[in-house]
C-alpha cells in the first residue's frame, strides 16, 4: 500500500490557476462591497436606479462564478450554450410575471 | 468503419459509450451541467414568485428614516435584517445587512477553496485534496450556522407590529408576522430554506468525497473528477446565494 501512493506522482501548484482564482474571488468581494455601498448611499427614492445596479452587477458575480470557478467558460461551446440558452426561458418569465404583479396590484388596490 | 475504430483506440477509453464525447466532457460532468440547469430554473421559480407577489403588494411610499413595520405594505429588507450576534452587547442599535453580508463572504472563500481542492486533484494531490476539502466542509457548516442564528432571530423577533385585526405580533410564523405581509415570511422561509437545504446537502457530499479522497478511492481510480463534479455543485450553491442577497435582501 505505501508502495503504491510513492508511486503517484504529485505535480507542483499551477500557480497562474490559483492566482487567478484569488483574483475572482477579490472581484466577488469588491463587487459585492460595491453593492453594499449603494445600497446605503443611493436613496430609496431612485427605487429602479437601485434594482437595475443591483441585477447589473449581480450578472457580472453569477459570470465570474460560472465562467471561472465552473469552469464554463472555457467549455465547448455546444456545452456553453446549451446551459446558457436555455436560460433565456426565465428572462421570459420574469418580464410576464412581473407584469402579472403589477395588474394583481391594480385589481386589489 | 475503420477508422472510428481506429480513434476509439487512440483515446485509450471511450468516455461516452458511442466513442467520442462530442463536448469534450465526461458523461457524468455533463449530467451535473444538465442537473444544476434544472435547479436554476428551480430557483427562478422561486425568486420570480417572490418579485410577483411583492410587486402585487403596496410598497412603502413614505421617508425610509419613518419606516414602521405594517401589514399595509411590503417592509424594506434592510429594516428587517438589522441584526448582529451580540450587537446589543456591543451598544449597536442597527446592523443592517451586515450579518448577510458576513454570510455572502463566508461562502465566497469556501467556493474558492473548493476550486483550490479541484486543482489540487488535477495535480493528484491527495493531500492538497483532504485540505481545501475540510476548509471548504468548515466553511459550509458556517455558512448553516450563521442561517439557523439569522432563522432563530427572524422567528423569534424584536418589536412587535399591528396585523390586519388589530392585534399585536412579535416575531414570524408562517401564517402572520411582525414585518409585514403575512407573504413576505412565508417566502423567506421557503427561499433561504431550500438555499439552505441545498447548503446542507453539499455538505453531506463534500463530506462524502473528504472521506473517499483520504481512504484513497480516487488515488486508485487514477483520477480525481467527482472533486470536480460537487465542486459544480457547490459553486452552484454559491451561485444561488448571490441571487437570493440581491434580490431578498438588497432589492
Amino acid at each position: 500500500m505505501e508502495q503504491q501512493t510513492s508511486q503517484v506522482e504529485v505535480k507542483p501548484v499551477n500557480k497562474a490557476k490559483v492566482k487567478n482564482f484569488l483574483k475572482v474571488m477579490w472581484y466577488l468581494a469588491a463587487i459585492t462591497a460595491i453593492e453594499f455601498a449603494i445600497a446605503f448611499t443611493v436613496p430609496h427614492e431612485h427605487k429602479w436606479i437601485r434594482i437595475i445596479v443591483f441585477i447589473a452587477l449581480t450578472i457580472v458575480k453569477a459570470y465570474y462564478i460560472v465562467s471561472e470557478f465552473m469552469h464554463l467558460g472555457h467549455e465547448k461551446r455546444s456545452l456553453k450554450m446549451s446551459i446558457v440558452l436555455p436560460m433565456l426561458f426565465v428572462v421570459f418569465l420574469i418580464f410576464i410575471m412581473i407584469y402579472q404583479g403589477d395588474a394583481i396590484l391594480k385589481a386589489l388596490y | 468503419m475503420a477508422e472510428s475504430a481506429v480513434i476509439v483506440e487512440e483515446k485509450g477509453k471511450n468516455l461516452w459509450r458511442g466513442g467520442v464525447s462530442p463536448m469534450k466532457v465526461s458523461y457524468g460532468k455533463l449530467m451535473m451541467w444538465f442537473f444544476l440547469l434544472s435547479d436554476a430554473f428551480t430557483f427562478s421559480a422561486l425568486l420570480i414568485t417572490y418579485g410577483l407577489i411583492r410587486f402585487s403588494h403596496p410598497a412603502y411610499e413614505g421617508a425610509v428614516a419613518d419606516f414602521k413595520f405594517s401589514q399595509e405594505y411590503w417592509p424594506i429588507p434592510e429594516k428587517v435584517f438589522e441584526a448582529f450576534p451580540g450587537m446589543h452587547a456591543l451598544g449597536i442599535e442597527s446592523a443592517p445587512l451586515v450579518f448577510v453580508g458576513l454570510m455572502t463572504f463566508i461562502l465566497i472563500v469556501s467556493s474558492v477553496t473548493m476550486v483550490l481542492a479541484v486543482e489540487a486533484g488535477e495535480r493528484m494531490d491527495k493531500k492538497g485534496v483532504e485540505k481545501w476539502m475540510l476548509w471548504t466542509i468548515l466553511g459550509g457548516l458556517t455558512f448553516l450556522g450563521c442561517q439557523a442564528w439569522e432563522w432563530g432571530h427572524f422567528i423569534h423577533g424584536s418589536d412587535m407590529s399591528m396585523n390586519a385585526v388589530g392585534n399585536f405580533i412579535k416575531g414570524a410564523g408562517l401564517s402572520q408576522n411582525q414585518y409585514g405581509p403575512p407573504n413576505f415570511a412565508a417566502l423567506f422561509f421557503f427561499i433561504t430554506g431550500f438555499h439552505g437545504f441545498h447548503v446542507f446537502s453539499g455538505v453531506v457530499i463534500n463530506f462524502i468525497i473528504f472521506y473517499q479522497a483520504t481512504v484513497g478511492v480516487f488515488e486508485k481510480r487514477g483520477h480525481y473528477e467527482m472533486v470536480e463534479k460537487v465542486g459544480l455543485y457547490w459553486h452552484f450553491v454559491d451561485l444561488v446565494w448571490v441571487f437570493v442577497f440581491t434580490f431578498f435582501y438588497l432589492v
